[in-house]
């Protein structure tokens, strides 16, 4: 099974050292992309979602560490790799894009010599070769003018056109998976738009997998063919991404969803969900989401729910969704009615 | 140009004609001085009645932000007036400003960087309960706390530092912090774009709730063309530095008539996924504020570009009733 997968996560774990300390903040991250395939991961900030990413290409923090797990990398598990040939995997076969594309690139170094670096550094051709390169990269990925663009600064670009620059350098040496983390949320959405369009049209003529990390669902719908929604560090749902829209499972899902305010709808008072994100060093035993969630019930703050299948390609990890599920509502009134008793029989001894 | 009419109610809490803003920019010599400037924000006229909220969209650069604080004179404006209440606070002493901050206020977008980090949250609303004499020295507390309620946060947050806070509840202190004044205008300048999807509910819910409450008025600046649907009454798009489009928001989400506008909403990513609606792709970038195109500032991008476009500037006039567009093919 793996042998189709372009890069596989089995259960994941990532956490911190903090003096002496260790939070884990993923906990237990599952999902796999195929070849050509999008899968999009959502959730709020904190959640764990650039953790993920991080954790696939080796670029965690020194204090960071993978303390379960695999990722697997056409079949390779690539937690066991050294920095060496971690950095060989890097701008070859995954690449990854980063939100802020003012600071990923060198502002002292032209964009033509920066991607023509990256050429050098994977594939022994020469300088000229590389920069020729570096100039059919720029008329891929749409900048006018390659041929003069190649010698202008990073400054000297426009928000949208640098995002460009960054997809041309990581697209460079013909990787099989680009990571994207929030690729367009520094951009206009006219510019957006663009991007988008970009990267869907590069990535069947790359024939590559993306992995893209937002906040947006908006852009999810446009680009996705899989979604993980994540959580506290924790996979919520995963699934199709019709599949998400149309029948979005999990209470947090629903609620996201519900929570956005529509173009098309009119609504006095927009949905919300209640609360906040729980603290990672004090997270609820049982479903992290049961703080805030409106069917929790004794069980959800207690035991840690499955991934459960409810429909083909979509998992959601809720108890509502398991065979229990009716018996863990009857224990649960039957706690809240003994509750209730012994609140109204026994009175306050102090 | 020409000045909004003004109509026959005399309700409009704020009206402004002919807004300029220019920064002057470096170059000429020392002696010389060089004539170039940024036009943040060239002649935009509006009125915002009691009570309404105003929603202004436009894409980073196109001068929304420079507009909002020309209006509470944070910035001085270049030309043009400021009318509030029937009186234009540009021509304002200073000393008349600071009382004019009770009744106008802005919330930013970044509550990390707009809030003392030093000062607990209640001492520094008291402060400003204090400076502008709201109520009495010993009803402060009970007044501080009260305003934590309103904006839901409890009555012991007073005793907390910012850093303390999460990000929703920051913007909350923010939000408590202009009400604090008890105003009539409160500019909210990205105010919920900072903030997780779950979150910016939360606080744009907190906002509606308030304004019902307080009766307030709104100008509400954001680049999130649902939210401000989701807020605003009247909705105008600005396009580096010019209005192009003022409506009712049923008016400009249902007919959209500036090209500009229709390329905008296009652009939207939609959270449904049953139907690809045909994009109305636009090409290129937003041009340097510093060298503006001649005519209409869209026409480099415009797909209905004519001659005329390049040649004139596009008139900002009324096509329906309340519907103004800037555009020569409207």
């Amino acid at each position: 099974m793996s042998e189709h997968s372009q890069l596989e996560v089995k259960n994941l774990h990532v956490g911190f050292q903090k003096k002496k300390t260790f939070t884990t903040i993923l906990n237990g991250v599952d999902f796999s992309v195929e070849k050509g395939e999008t899968l999009c991961i959502v959730g709020e900030s904190g959640c764990g979602k650039s953790l993920t990413s991080l954790s696939v290409m080796g670029l965690l923090p020194k204090t960071g560490k993978v303390t379960e797990g695999q990722i697997l990398f056409d079949g390779e598990d690539l937690t066991e790799k050294s920095q060496k040939q971690m950095s060989k995997i890097r701008g070859n076969d995954i690449s990854m894009i980063f939100q802020e594309p003012m600071t990923s690139l060198n502002p002292v170094h032209t964009v033509g010599k920066q991607i023509a670096e990256v050429v050098q550094l994977h594939e022994k051709i020469s300088k000229k070769k590389a920069m020729e390169k570096a100039v059919d990269m720029l008329k891929l990925v749409g900048i006018p003018s390659p041929e003069q663009r190649v010698y202008s600064y990073p400054h000297e670009l426009s928000g949208g056109m640098r995002q460009r620059v960054m997809i041309a350098m990581a697209l460079a040496c013909n990787p099989k998976l680009l990571i994207a983390d929030e690729p367009t949320t520094a951009l206009d959405v006219t510019i957006q738009a663009q991007i988008l369009d970009l990267m869907n049209s590069l990535k069947n003529d790359f024939d590559m997998s993306i992995v893209m990390i937002t906040h947006d669902l908006g852009v999810v719908s446009e680009v996705a063919d899989k979604v993980l929604v994540m959580y506290a560090g924790k996979v919520v749902e995963y699934s199709d991404v019709k599949s998400l829209f149309n029948n979005p499972q999990h209470p947090y899902t629903k609620g996201l969803i519900e929570s956005i305010p529509k173009l098309t709808e009119e609504t006095e008072e927009l949905p919300i969900i209640p609360g906040s994100v729980p603290n990672p060093d004090n997270m609820p035993r049982g479903c992290r989401f049961a703080t805030r969630c409106p069917h929790a019930q004794p069980t959800c703050f207690n035991e840690v729910p499955p991934l459960i299948e409810t429909e083909s390609n979509h998992k959601a990890s809720c108890w509502m969704f398991d065979q229990r599920w009716e018996e863990i509502k009857k224990e649960g009134e039957a706690y809240a009615s003994r509750k209730e008793t012994a609140a109204t029989t026994e009175p306050v001894r102090n | 140009m020409q000045a909004e009419k003004k109509p026959q109610q005399q309700q409009n809490l704020l009206e402004i004609k002919g807004l300029k803003k220019y920064f002057p920019v470096g170059g000429g010599s020392f002696f010389k001085k060089d004539n170039t400037y940024v036009k943040a924000v060239d002649d935009v006229s509006f009125y915002v009645k009691q009570g309404e909220t105003l929603g202004i969209v436009g894409e980073s650069g196109c001068g929304k932000s420079t507009m909002g604080r020309a209006i509470l004179q944070l910035q001085t404006p270049t030309e043009g007036e400021v009318l509030f209440e029937g009186q234009d606070i540009s021509k304002f002493k200073p000393k008349q400003l600071r009382e004019l901050r009770k009744d106008i206020q802005i919330i930013f977008q970044d509550p990390f960087g707009s809030l003392n980090q030093r000062m607990t949250v209640g001492a520094m609303l008291s402060e400003i309960v204090r400076v502008h004499r709201i109520v009495p020295r010993s009803e402060e507390l009970t007044y501080v706390q009260k305003l934590l309620k309103d904006v839901g946060l409890n009555p012991e947050h007073y005793w907390r530092y910012p850093h303390e806070f999460s990000g929703g509840q920051r913007q909350r202190v923010s939000i408590a912090r202009a009400l604090a004044v008890q105003p009539k205008l409160i500019i909210c300048d990205e105010a919920v774009s900072a903030l997780d999807v779950s979150v910016q509910a939360q606080v744009l819910n907190l906002l509606q709730k308030l304004k019902r409450k307080y009766n307030l008025t709104y100008i509400f600046i954001s680049h999130d063309l649902s939210v401000v649907k989701h807020i605003s009454d009247r909705v105008g798009v600005m396009y580096l530095g010019k209005l192009v489009e003022l409506s009712d928001k049923h008016g400009i989400y249902k007919e959209p008539q500036h090209p500009y506008t229709q390329a905008l909403f296009s652009a939207i990513p939609d959270v449904s996924v049953q139907e690809k609606k045909e994009r109305m792709m636009l090409k290129g970038d937003v041009p340097s504020p510093l060298n503006v195109p001649s005519g209409c500032r869209f026409h480099t991008r415009c797909p209905l570009a004519t001659e005329q476009c390049k040649q004139e500037i596009p008139e900002f006039r009324e096509t329906k009733d309340g519907h103004k567009v800037a555009c020569h093919l409207v």
